[in-house]
């Protein structure tokens, strides 16, 4: 077996009294799409947050590619695409100046953009389908739209490991269908994807496997697997049956 | 008396072109850094900082170190005090915010009653522009180009860290770090404000220029120039209402400042009040009258 792309091995996080995951483990191959899915608070954040080495665990070990994820940082592997609500979408800032930031990793102390830059970021818009709305203020855009900007800083970037935070949270039928093919592309390409999302009816179109997570991971495999209402009884409690 | 006189009279006096120039470098350099201030949400902070450095200030004066220095030593004070407050008690950010500035601000008023030869000191509180001397500009010259041309170097990191911090630790930047100089830069700028306007009211021109060019601009790059554009043209027409009208120099300035942000505020033709509603009047006409 290769080295996992993202190996999560038993996991704990505390934010004080808080338990925010509990001996979580999760082993994702290169090139996959995983969906994680569970409900607010299950830990979905922390788990990015210990991936991209923001949080250090209290115990377990977070390796990418075979490595602590510092050394994924210095390289500028990981592409991080935001939940809306995490953004600012005031900030005067075009979708050009947004995907530029995803060259910074690889700019000099200034990051001032060579004309390689430019020309990957060019690509990286048309590939995303946004050339056209390369000038606009980033909050100009349509839901589908702005999380497509921030695949696109992703692309720039070259990151060969993706997470979506609730990318289809606020996204129309087309955008959704866009941004799935998207990913199957870049996986295609080699990408590494995690997607959290509980957005349940895209995830067998998009993902090669699902992952529920409460705290702890509590199964991962292939999403009609993984989605069976028994499952996901357990992850949401049975409140979503009794609903769907 | 025709105008060139108008602008020429002042210049004749020495102490006038000083306070021009102290003016305009530390206009320009707090509206550099006001741009951010007002988008990362900071301004309260900008107030905390720039009345914290007071007894940092007053204690340099009394053992003869440079103002700078005794500044950022209270300005990172402050905000660890703030930063502690706020973590390890059920007291929110604002509020802990609140209690630390004031109570060093305070205690920088006590030191300076207790201090001999006041005068200099208290000019720190309300400003003294007319009274800036020759070794103040050479302070404020010095200070000013270095906080200048950092902000100008790093303006792209720090946008960065404004509007997406997770992405800047994800690429392999210290947003942590970016936050600290940022900070650094704030209480650098509050020194070189100070003696211009005064303590209590660099705050005005550490928010009121990047607010000011928020409403004009939908491009960061243009927030850079545009708010110490008009951050220094505030500034230099404050100093000269001040010399006609016989008023306070520093409040002028502020005042100024002020009024170009309520005139921005509603006539701005893309975020103004009124000046949104006129776009859409003249419009409709240009619809109506093209039927």
């Amino acid at each position: 077996m290769s080295t996992p792309a993202i190996l999560v091995d038993k996991v704990t996080v505390h934010y004080g009294d808080v338990l925010a995951l509990d001996s979580a483990s999760l082993s994702l191959e290169p090139a996959r799409i995983c969906g994680l899915v569970g409900m607010n608070g299950s830990g979905k954040s922390t788990l990015f947050k210990a991936i991209m080495g923001m949080v250090k665990p209290d115990s377990g070990q977070v390796l990418v590619n075979g490595q602590p994820p510092v050394k994924m940082r210095k390289e500028a592997g990981i592409g991080y695409v935001p939940q809306s609500e995490d953004v600012d979408w005031a900030f005067p800032l075009s979708v050009r100046d947004v995907v530029m930031m995803g060259r910074y990793g690889h700019l000099g102390f200034t990051r001032r953009p060579r004309k390689a830059d430019r020309d990957a970021v060019d690509h990286a818009l048309e590939r995303v389908e946004l050339s056209d709305y390369a000038d606009r203020q980033i909050g100009q855009l349509s839901g589908g739209q702005k999380k497509r900007a921030f695949v696109a800083r992703g692309i720039a970037q070259g990151a060969t490991m993706m997470l979506l935070d609730e990318p289809f949270a606020g996204v129309d039928k087309r955008s959704e269908a866009t941004i799935t093919r998207l990913l199957r592309e870049l996986a295609a390409d080699g990408a590494t994807i995690l997607v959290s999302t509980h957005d349940l009816h895209a995830l067998p179109q998009l993902c090669d496997e699902a992952a529920l997570l409460m705290r702890k991971v509590l199964m991962h495999g292939s999403p009609d697997v993984v989605l069976q209402p028994e499952n996901l009884a357990m992850a949401f409690g049975l409140d979503v049956m009794n609903r769907g | 008396m025709d105008l060139l006189t108008i602008l020429l009279e002042p210049l004749s006096y020495d102490f006038m072109v000083r306070a021009l120039l102290t003016t305009a470098i530390a206009a320009v350099v707090c509206a550099v850094l006001s741009c951010w201030l007002v988008l990362i949400g900071w301004s309260l902070m900008g107030d905390a900082v720039s009345h914290a450095v007071l007894p940092g200030v007053v204690l340099a004066y009394i053992v003869g170190a440079p103002f700078a220095l005794g500044a950022l030593v209270f300005a990172l004070l402050a905000v660890t005090l703030i930063g502690v407050v706020r973590n390890t008690s059920r007291v929110k950010e604002d509020a802990a915010i609140g209690i630390v500035f004031t109570s060093l601000f305070a205690l920088g008023l006590v030191l300076i009653s207790v201090t001999p030869s006041q005068t200099d000191l208290n000019h720190i509180i309300f400003g003294n522009l007319l009274g800036v001397s020759a070794a103040d500009l050479v302070q404020v010259v010095i200070l000013g180009v270095v906080a200048f041309a950092i902000l100008v170097l790093k303006r792209r990191d720090l946008t960065l860290y404004a509007f997406d911090p997770t992405h800047a630790h994800a690429i392999g930047l210290s947003p942590r770090r970016l936050g600290a100089l940022l900070l650094g830069l704030l209480a650098l700028t509050s020194v070189v404000a100070l003696q211009t306007v005064g303590v209590v009211l660099v705050v005005a021109m550490l928010i009121i220029p990047g607010a000011t060019a928020y409403l004009l601009t939908d491009r960061f790059s243009r927030m850079l120039v545009i708010a110490p554009v008009i951050s220094a043209a505030c500034s230099v027409a404050g100093i000269y209402i001040s010399y006609y009208l016989d008023t306070a120099s520093g409040a002028m300035v502020v005042l100024a400042q002020g009024t170009v942000f309520a005139v921005v505020y509603l006539f701005s033709p893309r975020q103004g009040l009124i000046g949104t509603r006129l776009a859409k009047a003249r419009r409709k006409r240009a619809v109506a009258l093209a039927r």
